[in-house]
């Protein structure tokens, strides 16, 4: 039993456009948008005024559930504004990438550069809601606040934001995968090598299989697939959340 | 030369291996930490039975920012192992 932990393969290389790869983690992540934008179809064709069946019932929760968390942590006045739906389907990726490994795939999240360009997308908005709140001039002026000399640690502080946000998503599942494929490797070690203890024939054959293996993997597997991947989601979300009604409300 | 050239791998290998252990004691400050705010929150819980779902929520949110120092040094120990920037400054 070897045991392999690398990054997202590369299924094609061109090397024209500045050698543009193809990896797994792109194919991925359009596999669960299609997913993600079929679903949305779905759910919403035939609307009625009073919904009769099951999807809309369904599509009708999941948006009040989301305008709830929005409301909740944004405050009220936010419910009918763009944010709503961003943040939903920010959730619905996040969510759904990082439970693409249940049936398998490598989650896109375990790469940095997934969760790196969704950071750097919500530092953008952030940015614009800064700038558009207080104009350029009092944007670059709260970087001075509360006195001058603060001006590169704040620079900073505000870098990191994305930074920060990205590696805590990314650290979460790829530190998963990489207990999981961990444990993995050392049951099936541990089984082959009490089970070789066996006399003859018999311990021969019950050693190839990896009996172990059966049982605290899924255990494991119900908290880094299920819980984790949400509660990042969710949190990346929150956060997100947090960032722009932050940017977003004039200061004091 | 070929040889001295290997000693120097053999010991940088040996000696990331080693920091990529040793910062991930980096862990037992988030470790620390969140057992505190989740033992605060079950404080808090016992005392306001009714707050459960909010407080359940900034609870999450706290560990979760509590979180990013592991996860920096994580991150140090994942790139010390798989993706070494050391090695291939010998020679």
């Amino acid at each position: 039993m070897s045991i392999n932990i690398t990054g997202a393969r590369i299924l094609v290389s061109i090397p024209q456009f500045g050698g543009f790869m193809l990896t797994e983690t792109v194919v991925t992540t359009w596999i669960v948008m299609a997913l993600l934008v079929l679903a949305c179809r779905f759910m919403t064709k035939n609307l009625e005024v009073h919904p009769t069946r099951k999807r809309q019932v369904i599509a009708e929760w999941i948006v009040t559930a989301v305008q709830n968390l929005v409301g909740d942590t944004m405050g009220k006045q936010y419910l009918n504004t763009w944010y709503v739906p961003l943040i939903g389907a920010m959730f619905a990726l996040s969510a759904g990438c990082s439970l693409s490994s249940v049936v398998g795939a490598k989650a896109p999240t375990c790469d940095l550069s997934t969760v790196l360009g969704w950071a750097f997308f919500v530092f953008a908005i952030i940015t614009y809601l800064k700038i558009r709140t207080n104009g350029p001039w009092g944007y670059v002026k709260g970087f001075a606040a509360p006195v001058v000399v603060m001006f590169p640690m704040n620079v900073i502080s505000e870098v990191a934001t994305p930074v920060s946000m990205a590696l805590r998503h990314f650290g979460n599942i790829a530190s998963g995968s990489v207990i999981t494929t961990l444990i993995y490797g050392g049951l099936a070690g541990l089984s082959s090598m009490v089970l070789g203890l066996l006399p003859g024939a018999v311990g021969d054959f019950l050693s190839r299989i990896p009996l172990l293996s059966f049982g605290l993997p899924a255990v494991l597997s119900l908290y880094f697939d299920f819980f984790s991947s949400v509660l990042q989601a969710f949190i990346f979300c929150t956060l997100t959340m947090i960032y722009i009604s932050g940017a977003a409300d004039p200061g004091e | 030369m070929e040889e001295t050239k290997l000693i120097a791998k053999a010991i940088v290998c040996g000696l990331s291996a080693l920091g990529a252990g040793c910062g991930m004691s980096g862990g037992i400050g988030p470790g620390i930490g969140e057992g505190y705010a989740v033992g605060k929150a079950l404080e808090a819980m016992a005392r306001q039975p009714e707050m459960r779902g909010t407080l359940t929520t900034t609870m999450f949110m706290g560990c979760a920012v509590a979180e990013t120092t592991g996860l920096y040094s994580l991150i140090i120990a994942l790139i010390l192992i798989f993706a070494n920037p050391l090695i291939g400054q010998i020679g």
